[in-house]
Formats: C-alpha cells, structure tokens, sequence
C-alpha cells in the first residue's frame, strides 16, 4: 500500500514539475489570441512572448461568421481577434469591440495611408490592417487548360472539371460570386434576382464535390478538387506545392477583404493586446507575418523583409486586364435573412 | 470529492435503523444527480426556451415570444409573396439522417454480430485480449481517425491506387464526399457499440441450450432464428440503439467525409448557430431531434415491457 502510494505521489510531483516548468506559469503576462486557422507563424508568437514575457496562447475559427457567433454565445476570455472588414463593422455596432484607439500606438506611423480611413473603421480607432486580399479560385491547368477567367468555371463548368470543385464554407463569398455572375447587385434584396440567384446555385452545387473552408488548399493540392475557391495568399501557398495550380482573376468580377486585429470587449489582457497590435504594425514583424501567409500586408517598409516569391506571384499581383477587386460592406438586416435562407437551401 | 466525504461523515456516524440504507443510496447517486441537473436539465431548459423566442440578426436571440422556428421546419415564406407553403427541406434532411443511421445500424449489426459471437466462443482466457483488441480505435480521437478515413478513400489514396494497378478500375472510384463515405465514417466510428452489448448477451448464452436443440433435430438456421436470437434480443437493442442515435446526430462524418455538401441534422443545428444565426430555429431542430429519439426510445421500452410480460 504504501509502495502505491509513493508511486503515486512520484507520479503527481511530476507532473507538477512539468506543469511547472512548461512555459505558461513562469510568463509575466499573458494573451489569447483567437485567429483563423493557420495564419500567425508560430516564430512570431515566440518572439512577441520573448520580447515582452507573456504567454501566447491561440485559439483558430474557419470564417467570420464563426467568431461572430462564437462571441455572440457568450464565450469569453479572448484578448485579440481577426474579424474581416464587414465583419469590423458588425461587431463595433454590436459592441464586441474595445475601443483602443490604436490611432495613438508608436508603430501607426507605419501605416499604409489608404488604409486608416476604411468604410469599417475610419480613423482606426478599433482595428489595424492585418493581411489583405482576394478570394477568387484556382484551377489545376494539368486537368483544364482553357480560359479560366470567368465565373462559369464554377457556376457552368466545362465537362473536365464537373465533379471536382471544392467551394468555401462561407456564405458571402458564395452569394456574393454568383450575383456577379448574374450580373446582379451585391447586397440585392429583389426577390427575382434572389429566385434566380437560388436557381443558379441549385443547379450549381450538383457539379460541386465539396464545401471546404479549411481544407481550401489541401483539397487542391492533393488532387481531389480542381477547382477550387480559395484566398489568395493560401492559394500561392498551394501553388508551391503544386505548380499547375492557376489563380484566376474572373472577369465577372471578385472579392477584395481586410482582415483587421482587434481588441475584444472587456479582455482580461488590455495592456498586453495593445502591445501585440503596436508588435505587429512593426514592418518587420508585418513582413514575417506576410512570408508565412503570403497576402499582404497593411504597412509600409515591408519590402526588405520579403521572400522573392511574394514579388511576382500572379495571386498577389494581378494582370493589367483583371478587374478591379470589390469590397462588399454588411448588407442590411433584411438582405441577411435572404441571403441565409438561400444558403442553408442549398446546403440541405 | 465531497459526495464520499458526506457519506462517511453522514453514514457511519449516525447509524439509524432503515434510514440509513435509501440515506446512503440518495448520496451515491448525489453527484450522477447532480452532473444530469447542471448538465443536461439546464441546457435543456434554455434550448427549448430559445426555440420559442425570435432571432436577432447577427446571431442570440430577441425576447419575444414566437413559434416561428417551429413553422418553419414544415412551412417557408416564398421569396416573393411572403405566404407560407408547405416544404419538404428539413424533413427531407430528417429523413436522409434516418436513413444513414439506419444503414449504419443494419450494417454494424451485420459485421458486429459474428464478430461479437467469435469472441464469446473463445476460451475466457482469450476474450479480455480479443475485447482489448475492439477498443483499440477509441484510444485515438474520433476527429483524427475521420480525417485518416479521408486519407485513405480519397481518389489520391492508397485504396483507389491499389485498385488501379491491380486494373480493376482505370478512373479513380469516388468514395470520398459521398454518402457512402458518409456511411463507412459512422460504421467506423460506431462498431463497437455494436460489439460490446452484443457480446454481453452472447457471453452469457447457455450452449447447452443449443446441444439440445441439435439433439432434437434442429437445424443450423433454426437454432438461430428460435433460440440465440431471442435471448441475445436485449443486446441487440441495446446495440442498435448505442449506433442509431449518435449516428442520427453526427457532425464530423457527414463534414467531412460528406464534404459538407449533404447536411445531416448534427450540421443543420451548427450551421444555424454559425453561418444562418438563427439560434431559435437551430434550438427547435435540436428539440424535434430529440422528441424523435425519445419516442424510439419509448417504442423500445414498451416493446420490451410487453416481451417481458409475457
């Protein structure tokens, strides 16, 4: 019995000891950040927490519409989060953000000037530039090797592809590609363009493999897809790996996004966040962070910091005849049910 | 911690006639009690009060009172005229979630009853291995296993490869993003449940029962239909059940195995608290669930009662 029981007690110092010595509990301070999945290298956790003595940690979500809920549910405890810009809008009329005024930070001097009055947030009193970009898609050239740059690829594709195209878990950017397609508005509450909109999407979905968000990259890269919608960045990481992928730039149009860090109301680790945001407006923390997720990046002087790749990458720099990216703001309260219903239609 | 304190304390040091006995009993079953009363009565409570309140528009809910949620699982506003017709939408994910369940049930029991009877037969020193052997899946997260299942049906994967250079097909079969991706995840993930209760039953099965049934000239087939099935009933129901109703509710095959394209009642409660924000309709879909679950549940019951009664 009492040989047990040493054991036991061994066992518990243990892994009192590991608990210990694992990091978190010897750190001054400490900040949670909730991100999208797979977009802050783990290097610039580790210096940001070696630079001021806080303990990272991090939780991911697959879409804005997750983080909203998420925090509209209640969850609590997160110090900084990175909402997209329609979304900075919805969340500082529903209160979900601290006003930190990150206008007074020492490293806003970096700033990209076009980017501190934005239709979200103008004046940046809530949010600064994460990564920018575009969601489009990509297309494997080895399967189909005729002109990609149209919306029908997805929406009416040619035979080759019919089968093998993975579409974003995302309501807007789904909604948003088909309206252009149809030519219609965005933010569109005519029932006749949404009846035709949810035909066209009906109709659609039977040549769709899939719905992936965070599988974008990896449903492409590995075969299973052709086609796929993807965001830039993470398709130029895609085409790394395999280089017949081609990002397409559909005359019809596309999306232009912001994602934005923000402070979370009532976040245990204020001081902390506020150090983060300034840590990241650093141009050479912004161009580590752009390295990794490949869009780019919301502050100048990011230039010397850059892999060549960034450089001439067809998804970060469009040709001269692509159109010109579109940002879409929150669609009033009305269009959102519409839209919703539309959706959840063609998901059952 | 506390519930066993209490119970010393209480149950030695005033030892009373009967008392003691039901005392002792409300305190063993204290902490079950109370993990169901905090953890399901509460949750319960606000899931079927949200269904009856209104959605706000980004995500909660509004404080008035509304059985929209429940019309609309039958009915929709038409886009144009805002008048309700009949709709088949919801039902018709209830009824392909019913019948994945069932598939996955049917099929669990096929592969599960033999594998079940295999181990009862063994001699006792080799069942707790071969039963060992059953659980160990369960040591690797179920999200992790349905992700390998992905790697290994996908059109890039070893099987559809193998296929291929054995010429038994030139284009790669789709299992992956179907329904019967769908179906191989949940049989995967539920087998076990089937294994277990069935091999309680047959474990305890008299074989001498089936001696003197060959005796009398009974046949194979017989014997089964007349004398394992019947006793080993209460396993297979409790079996069937244990693979039905999580199969009923899943959320990550259907995800990720279906490729998220034909939702099954687990993914239509998610997405309407995530992309639809409509927590009033997702908490109505969650009680319509249940009600169904609570009457095969009841069906089970009376069944049994009866059988027993007779």
């Amino acid at each position: 019995m009492t040989g047990r029981l040493k054991t036991w007690a061994a066992a518990a110092a243990v892994g009192l000891g590991a608990a210990l010595a694992a990091g978190p509990a010897q750190a001054a301070g400490e900040l949670k950040i909730y991100n999208w999945f797979d977009y802050l290298p783990q290097e610039l956790i580790d210096k940001f927490s070696k630079k001021h003595d806080v303990a990272v940690t991090m939780d991911t979500y697959d879409s804005n519409e997750t983080l909203l809920s998420r925090l509209k549910a209640g969850v609590k405890g997160y110090d900084v989060a990175v909402p997209g810009d329609y979304m900075v809008q919805i969340m500082i009329s529903e209160e979900l953000l601290e006003r930190v005024e990150p206008n007074q930070l020492e490293n806003f001097k970096y700033m990209k000037k076009e980017l501190i009055d934005v239709y979200f947030d103008s004046g940046r009193h809530y949010s600064i530039p994460y990564q920018f970009g575009t969601t489009s898609f990509m297309v494997d050239t080895t399967v189909y090797d005729g002109d990609i740059n149209t919306l029908a690829i997805l929406f009416d594709p040619p035979e080759k592809l019919k089968g093998k195209i993975n579409i974003l878990k995302d309501v807007n950017d789904v909604l948003n590609a088909g309206l252009r397609y149809l030519g219609h508005p965005r933010c569109n509450d005519n029932p006749a363009h949404l009846k035709e909109l949810n035909d066209l999407l009906v109709n659609a979905k039977a040549n769709w493999l899939s719905f992936n968000s965070d599988g974008a990259k990896e449903v492409l890269v590995s075969g299973d897809a052709a086609v796929g919608m993807i965001w830039n960045g993470f398709g130029l990481r895609g085409r790394l790996e395999k280089g017949s992928l081609k990002y397409a730039y559909p005359k019809e149009g596309l999306t232009a996004w912001m994602d934005n860090l923000v402070v979370l109301k009532d976040a245990p680790n204020v001081e902390n966040a506020k150090k983060f945001l300034n840590f990241m407006l650093h141009p050479e923390n912004a161009a580590a962070l752009t390295n990794f997720a490949m869009y780019t990046a919301g502050v100048t002087g990011t230039e010397p910091y850059l892999t060549k790749e960034l450089a001439s990458a067809l998804e970060l720099n469009p040709p001269d005849d692509a159109p010109q990216p579109e940002f879409v703001p929150p669609c009033d309260p009305k269009v959102v049910k519409f839209y919703d219903r539309i959706w959840t239609n063609l998901l059952k | 911690m506390a519930g066993s304190l209490g119970l010393t304390t209480n149950g030695a040091v005033q030892p009373k006639a009967a008392a003691p006995i039901s005392r002792d009993r409300l305190l063993l079953l204290s902490p079950a009690l109370i993990a169901i009363l905090v953890f399901l009565v509460t949750p319960l409570i606000f899931i079927i009060t949200y269904s009856f309140l209104t959605p706000g528009t980004y995500g909660g809910v509004e404080w008035v009172f509304s059985t929209d949620a429940y019309v609309q699982f039958l009915f929709e506003r038409d886009l144009f005229t805002e008048d309700l017709v009949f709709s088949n939408a919801y039902l018709s994910i209830y009824s392909r979630s019913a019948l994945q369940a069932i598939v996955a049930t049917v099929i669990c029991l096929i592969i599960g009853f033999p594998t079940a009877y295999f181990i009862a037969t063994r001699p006792v020193s080799q069942r707790t291995a071969w039963v060992f052997l059953i659980t160990v899946p369960y040591w690797i997260n179920l999200l992790i296993r349905t992700v390998s299942m992905l790697f290994i049906i996908r059109d890039e994967g070893p099987i559809n490869h193998a296929l291929i250079a054995l010429g038994v097909t030139s284009e790669p079969i789709r299992m992956a993003y179907t329904d019967f991706g769908i179906a191989l995840g949940l049989v995967y993930s539920y087998l076990p449940f089937m294994v277990l209760p069935i091999y309680a039953s047959i474990e305890r099965f008299d074989f001498r029962l089936m001696e003197a049934a060959y005796d009398l000239y009974s046949d194979r087939w017989t014997i089964l239909r007349k004398i394992v099935l019947p006793i080993t009933k209460p396993g297979i129901i409790a079996g069937s059940l244990l693979v039905f109703i999580p199969s009923l509710g899943s959320f990550i095959a259907p995800d990720l195995l279906g490729g998220g394209k034909n939702l099954m009642i687990g993914n239509l409660i998610a997405l309407q608290f995530q992309g639809s924000r409509n927590w009033p309709f997702g908490s109505a879909s969650a009680v319509i669930l249940m009600t169904i679950v609570l009457i095969v549940l009841i069906i089970f019951a009376r069944r049994r009662a009866q059988a027993a009664g007779h």
